[in-house]
């Protein structure tokens, strides 16, 4: 399987993608934001930073650059897209993903491991995470409150589009339990087409046991397995 | 363009002296230039030249056969950690700008200390901050550790550096003076250091970075002052702005030029920007140097020579690149977007040429303002305060025990506190490689193969640079940043062998072998002579401790001048200190693990031939009696050594569950630390109880007399070479014989279990809820500041 994690000026979660998706044993290199193919890779990770440092709004240039005009033609055709903490953010700008990513309540960054409820199975994101496991994960954002409108989110629910939401280590979706104040807790979601995820934690900083957590891996293998499921519906198809 | 005529007020406004300003004519056999003139300003004070305190610093020891480059000969000092890999740290304070204008002043201090790591050619990989402020109290100073906190994340974490460790005191000697002292660490093979040197006659020297603005004009000159009521308003325009998305490119673009083997020379514009980075390079190499200012790129209109000289606009860097390989450097810098000019280059002379539009503006032998300042030897007194705080006896207070009570306060006060309302704000785990985060004795950080900058074959211009899959051995990096401002300003030569020593011990504490030193000394006015003497009092005690140690300095910053209109800052040398551990399973944390695990003490409870057994200096005396008095505890240097052989010892033998060190709040606060402080996700601490016995039967196994100590003593006083150690119940006896092998004093003191700490002595059980000591520990400094 083949990844592609785009670099953006400022992208600094980059190399972190790259670490935990060859620790899976899988291939990631870079795409470079002036360029404008992905180079055939299977899956595309937007990875968290400060992508042109944030100048305007967060993500607000990174939607311009023109790698993601590429990014975005990718996911019209069904490619799976995972937007991190500030890929999260770039995805909602550029019109990937509804809602956007407001400053956290607190008015403060926040660096912490949090516990993540996964909302639904049904994604090329979570169908691998046993049923009942709570996601040890962390955020580490300024800008990562969950905000859209009343209609978007009754949306979001009637799809089936709200991923992960923030919870208490019992699985209450409490309002301490959430670090920004999203609305539902929300931490991550998807597109309609549910080949577009955007959540604020981050994944790759929980891919092995030294680094705490080893959760995120759920995530990724989630994307490996059902890659390879279409993989081999193709083949037989062929 | 006329420059103003040369006055003795201009002279003294400047802040050099008549016999100074001599001393320019005769190097120069002449008068000279307004901007000549604010070059030897900049280059002459105190932030550059060390002329106060370069004689001390001649006596730290600064060698180990580990040490790739040394203390003073570059930007930052390089330690070789095996393996053909190396690390690169140093530390340096910001206090002045950021008195003045916090966030800013904050930021730009992490800007400049990573440029300086990346300037040896290393990555810079984590981050340390060492801060202190006023009483939480004053609304003022919450308004600057919070504007400093916010600057500091601001800048770590759009960089993408993880900020891993630090300390926050709080106390009334630095009200209007904060301390911002800031630590950073890089890695890299040995075959990639790099040299602050323009090496190569006709060599071209390139400006790389943003544009030259008028901010900081002048600041070296400004951290070389007392602060007064005056400079906040006057001042401002000395502080820098800072922009880490600039860094962050800047950074990426050297390390890809550094790869390609083009570069000859590198070092960024700091304090006193492109003056200090040209002749620094010159004098270094015995070299000239020639550029003209017309080419540096300007971001304000009209600026003279002497503003483009001294500006200290941030994230600018000097390359000097070899001959015909100028186009790498375009390009490279292209791709990233970054301005870029040729601005001169290297000659024989011997001499720093600046013209501007073709007409000379400033030529000085580059060797007289880099390296021939003036040096002098001030007088040292003994101030008068020493004798009297020294004075101090147990019998002067009123005492009353209230052990439940106390450790409370102390839990509650900021400076022993949580400080996760701080670190929570850092992106603290940014390149997953942070494997003890902060909130233990000390921080580790993991050393993978992505830390390392680049290797020429990774290099893909025009597209981006890959990583390797190389794999290399892993190795970790232990950090503690330590000083005791208290006990310095007791007894500086005292004070400052304990800042050492705590910070070695909280690096064997966590399962790493110390390596070397890089210190801040933040002090008051060299002119005066009891100020001056609590340095030299400092310097001898940081130089004998390191010796014995063998943990050499590689580098450092001196920071003088810290005394505002309230009053002189406690002296304060922070001691950041690192350390290597080589095998992963020996990484140790403070907090007690599982139920049932045995607890020993390692070291004595109380040191009874200290009159005052440990309690003078202590966070007790200060947050119970609010006083600062009495003679710091007292610092074995032998002990210290052999407790840390005894620690490592025990790690390697991995027989520990968990080590923490003792030191402020005493016994009882280290045994709560113990208990409260393994965070495991938001709102989810693992707590755990203990049951802990002082009576005379345990103390008796330390061959000491119950009787004669005091209960404060026992459980607050600061009694040194403490650490309180968990093992498995089966291992407790091989522990005990090991001490008595290392002959070093140790004995069980209970066992970890349940949800409350209970304390027997002979004066009683007390007894406390661990849930309540984490609720009063944990948001102490949140409270403070909503």
């Amino acid at each position: 399987m083949r990844f592609a994690v785009i670099q953006f000026p400022a992208s600094n979660c980059d190399q972190d993608a790259i670490y935990a998706i060859r620790f899976l044993g899988h291939n990631a290199d870079f795409v470079w934001h002036k360029e404008n193919s992905l180079n055939g890779a299977d899956v595309v990770i937007i990875p968290g930073g400060f992508s042109y440092g944030d100048y305007l709004r967060t993500g607000a240039i990174a939607r311009f650059s023109p790698i993601m005009q590429t990014v975005c033609e990718f996911a019209k055709n069904s490619g799976i897209v995972i937007g991190i903490c500030n890929g999260f953010q770039i995805l909602c700008e550029a019109g990937l993903l509804p809602g956007a990513l407001i400053r956290n309540r607190s008015l403060q960054f926040r660096c912490e491991h949090v516990f993540l409820k996964p909302a639904t199975f049904n994604s090329p994101f979570t169908c691998k995470i046993p049923q009942e496991k709570l996601l040890k994960i962390p955020v580490a954002h300024g800008e990562g409150c969950y905000y859209a409108s009343p209609e978007t989110i009754q949306e979001l629910k009637t799809n089936d589009q709200i991923l992960f939401q923030y919870c208490d280590k019992d699985g209450n979706l409490t309002e301490q339990s959430s670090p920004n104040g999203s609305l539902l807790n929300i931490a991550g979601i998807c597109n309609q087409t549910r080949n577009v995820c955007g959540m604020m934690p981050h994944p790759e900083r929980a891919c092995e046991l030294i680094l705490n957590s080893e959760d995120g891996n759920f995530i990724f293998q989630s994307i490996i397995h059902s890659l390879s499921k279409t993989a081999d519906k193709t083949a037989i198809k062929s | 363009m006329t420059e103003p005529k040369i006055t003795p007020e201009l002279i003294q406004k400047h802040n050099l002296s008549p016999q100074e300003y001599e001393q320019i004519k005769a190097v120069l056999g002449r008068e000279p230039t307004y901007t000549e003139l604010g070059i030897f300003s900049v280059m002459w004070s105190e932030h550059c030249s060390y002329k106060n305190t370069r004689p001390l610093l001649k006596t730290f020891p600064t060698k180990s056969p580990r040490i790739l480059v040394g203390a003073g000969e570059e930007n930052a000092g390089i330690i070789d950690i095996g393996d053909g890999l190396a690390i690169a740290f140093k530390i340096e304070s910001h206090n002045h700008p950021s008195a003045v204008e916090p966030f800013q002043g904050a930021a730009t201090g992490v800007g400049g200390i990573i440029r300086d790591i990346f300037t040896m050619g290393a990555r810079p990989i984590c981050v340390l901050d060492s801060l202190r402020f006023g009483e939480i109290s004053n609304s003022e100073v919450r308004r600057l550790f919070n504007g400093v906190v916010a600057g500091i994340a601001h800048y770590g974490n759009c960089f993408g550096i993880p900020t891993i460790a630090g300390e926050v005191y709080f106390d009334e000697a630095y009200e209007g003076n904060p301390l911002i002292n800031v630590f950073c660490l890089g890695v890299l093979k040995h075959n990639q250091i790099a040299r602050g040197r323009a090496c190569g006659i006709g060599n071209p020297v390139f400006y790389v970075g943003p544009a030259t603005g008028r901010d900081g004009l002048a600041g070296a000159a400004f951290a070389s002052q007392d602060l007064t009521d005056e400079s906040a308003e006057q001042q401002r325009g000395a502080v820098q702005v800072g922009d880490p998305f600039m860094e962050k490119l800047v950074c990426e673009a050297c390390l890809e030029l550094l790869a390609t083997g083009a570069v000859a020379g590198i070092q960024d514009m700091g304090a006193a920007g492109l003056t200090c980075s040209t002749c620094e390079t010159a004098a270094r190499a015995d070299t000239g140097i020639e550029i003209e200012l017309k080419k540096v790129p300007q971001r304000a209109p009209d600026m003279t020579p002497y503003e483009i000289m001294l500006s200290e606009s941030q994230e600018r860097m000097l390359i000097i690149v070899h001959k015909g390989r100028e186009e790498e450097v375009k390009t490279i810098f292209d791709k990233w977007d970054l301005p870029w000019a040729q601005i001169g280059y290297v000659t024989d002379t011997g001499r720093m040429v600046v013209k501007y539009d073709g007409k000379v503006v400033a030529d000085i032998p580059a060797k007289a303002i880099a390296t021939e300042s003036p040096v002098y030897h001030r007088e040292a007194r003994e101030p008068s305060y020493i004798s009297e705080v020294r004075s101090f006896k147990i019998e002067q207070i009123q005492r009353k025990f209230e052990p439940s009570e106390q450790l409370e306060l102390l839990l509650a006060n900021p400076s022993i506190a949580s400080k996760n309302w701080v670190f929570r704000q850092y992106d603290y785990m940014v390149r997953n490689n942070t494997v003890v985060y902060p909130g233990s004795d000390a921080a580790v950080i993991r050393i993978k193969a992505d830390c390392l900058p680049p290797d020429p074959e990774d290099v893909n211009i025009g597209s981006a640079t890959k990583i390797t899959d190389a794999k290399i051995s892993e190795k970790f990096i232990a950090v503690s940043s330590d000083c005791n401002g208290s006990y310095v300003y007791l007894d500086p030569y005292e004070g400052s062998k304990l800042a050492v020593v705590e910070a070695a011990r909280n690096l064997a504490c966590s399962g790493a072998t110390p390596l070397g030193v890089t210190d801040n000394l933040n002090f008051g006015n060299p002119y005066n002579p009891e100020l001056f003497w609590q340095l030299k009092e400092s310097v001898r005690g940081i130089a004998e401790a390191c010796r014995a140690l063998n943990t050499p300095i590689t580098g450092g910053n001196c920071s003088l001048y810290n005394q505002s209109p309230i009053g002189q800052i406690d002296p304060t040398p922070t001691i950041a200190m690192v350390g290597l551990i080589e095998d992963r399973n020996h990484i140790t944390t403070q907090w007690f693990k599982d139920e049932g695990n045995t607890i020993l003490l390692l070291g004595l409870p109380v040191d009874v031939e200290d009159p005052l057994q440990g309690l003078g200096g202590s966070a007790y005396l200060r947050t119970v009696y609010g006083i600062k008095n009495g003679t710091p505890p007292r610092c074995d240097l032998n002990r210290a050594i052999l407790l840390n052989e005894t620690i490592l010892g025990l790690i390697h033998g991995g027989s520990i569950k968990s080590a923490h060190d003792c030191s402020e709040g005493g016994l009882a606060t280290c045994l709560a630390e113990c208990c409260i402080s393994h965070q495991i996700a938001r709102n989810t601490p693992a707590l755990i109880g203990a049951e802990i016995n002082l009576t005379k039967e345990v103390i008796e196994k330390f061959k000491l007399d119950s009787d004669k100590i005091l209960p404060e003593a026992l459980l607050f006083g600061e009694t040194q070479n403490r650490v309180v150690i968990t093992t498995l119940p089966q291992y407790a006896g091989k522990i005990l014989s090991r001490a008595a092998i290392y002959n070093y004093p140790a004995a069980i003191i209970g066992k970890v279990g349940g949800s409350k700490l209970i304390i027997k002595t002979d004066v009683g059980e007390h007894l406390w809820d661990v849930s309540k000591l984490y609720d009063i520990w944990w948001n102490s400094i949140a409270k403070a500041m909503h």
